[in-house]
């Protein structure tokens, strides 16, 4: 499963799924997250496999 | 620092290396290198094309420690601008220590990345007597929520300082999605003066006005928060305790369901907008236009007769003659 954070959340989503997938599947937009894997930006066609842990970074934010 | 993943199939349109972001709206995906170049030369090419300012011009950036602010500042200074900053203090807790997160943010900026730079840091509460969330309480216009006294707040302080310190050029970091936010509820009331005066560059019209510039209004919310990821910024992530459920994140989230379908959407309904704006469909009547008087008591350009509505915040206390401005020049 991949793990995927998001702010407070987290969900467990099987894996083989692109990021843009991961994110709609999850309840976000696409244009209003960027998805970050070991520190490093991933591009939203990219599929994800079971070992994946991705970290959701809001693009909103700040005052 | 965030680097580029070797993932995905899709190559840097500069480089064929791996590409870390992909630029729907553009039809274009950059490696992390080359979007770092891309956002200042895209910047350049708006501030030459709209006549923001020049390198003879002494900028102010209004710097909050969030992403857009501390990026346009970084930028202008990667540019080669004589841009300085100024971050007002709010003296915004609500448990989260938001507004000293917040500082904290921009003093790290400016070690990791330009020692050198100067900020000018007031504090509303020791000049004025009352942080953002006390004046608020006290007045109608911020009873149920602080954000309409605190806009109101940093418009009059920054336009003042600005003023004050001889700028020519008041530089803040509204990006598209801030603006075609803006541009929904606008157009939603079809607030006939809002919608004519807004735009990336507000002439410096009325005696005591700072022109007032926008270089990062043609990108993305999303572009903005990779640029400062991938360049290394460390800023306030956390939105503002006062800013959940407000109506312009709720147009934010409207505008990207449109984007999500039709890449793209966002950036032609702000660009079409200043389009027709230049082809003179929001020409108000002079009668319409506002005319603007001077404040009786600070002198800055007001709509209202007598006092202007930062002035009637503080119940016509005195104002402070003199305005502490602490300068830290170097670290």
């Amino acid at each position: 499963m991949i793990k995927v954070a998001y702010r407070d959340k987290k969900w467990e989503v099987p894996g083989q799924i692109a990021v843009r997938d991961l994110i709609i599947k999850v309840g976000l937009s696409p244009e209003a997250v960027l998805a970050v894997r070991k520190g490093q930006l991933v591009l939203d066609s990219e599929v994800l496999g079971d070992d994946d842990e991705i970290k959701l970074i809001a693009v909103i934010s700040g005052g | 620092m965030v680097r580029w993943s070797a993932g995905g199939d899709m190559k840097c349109r500069k480089c064929n290396k791996p590409a870390v972001i992909n630029l729907r709206q553009h039809k274009m995906a950059l490696c992390a290198a080359h979007f770092l170049d891309w956002i200042p030369d895209q910047t350049q090419r708006f501030i030459k094309k709209y006549q923001m300012f020049t390198p003879h011009d002494k900028i102010l950036v209004a710097v909050s420690g969030g992403k857009d602010s501390l990026s346009v500042w970084d930028i202008l200074l990667r540019l080669g601008y004589q841009a300085d900053a100024l971050t007002i203090q709010l003296g915004i807790d609500e448990g989260l220590n938001y507004s000293v997160e917040s500082h904290r943010c921009i003093e790290k900026h400016i070690r990791d990345f330009h020692p050198q730079a100067v900020l000018h840091t007031i504090d509303v509460k020791e000049i004025y007597g009352a942080s953002i969330p006390e004046v608020a309480l006290r007045s109608t216009r911020g009873r149920d929520k602080p954000c309409s006294v605190c806009g109101l707040v940093k418009r009059h302080e920054m336009n003042r300082i600005a003023h004050e310190l001889g700028y020519q050029v008041l530089v803040t970091g509204h990006n598209l999605d801030d603006e075609a936010a803006v541009l929904w509820g606008n157009t939603l009331n079809w607030q006939m003066q809002y919608l004519a005066r807004q735009a990336p560059v507000l002439p410096a019209d009325q005696p005591g006005l700072a022109r007032k510039v926008k270089p990062l209004f043609r990108f993305y919310e999303r572009e903005m928060a990779a640029y400062a990821l991938l360049r290394g910024i460390d800023y306030i992530y956390d939105e503002c305790p006062f800013a959940a459920g407000a109506t312009s994140l709720q147009y934010k989230e409207l505008l990207n369901q449109l984007e999500a379908n039709s890449p793209g959407a966002k950036m032609q309904f702000y660009v079409r907008f200043l389009q027709a704006k230049e082809k003179g469909l929001f020409n108000l009547a002079d009668e319409e236009a506002q005319t603007l008087n001077e404040c009786e008591r600070c002198g800055q350009p007001t709509s209202a007769q007598g006092l202007c509505a930062f002035c009637r915040l503080w119940n016509n206390d005195p104002l402070p003659e003199i305005i502490p401005l602490e300068v830290i020049e170097e670290r």
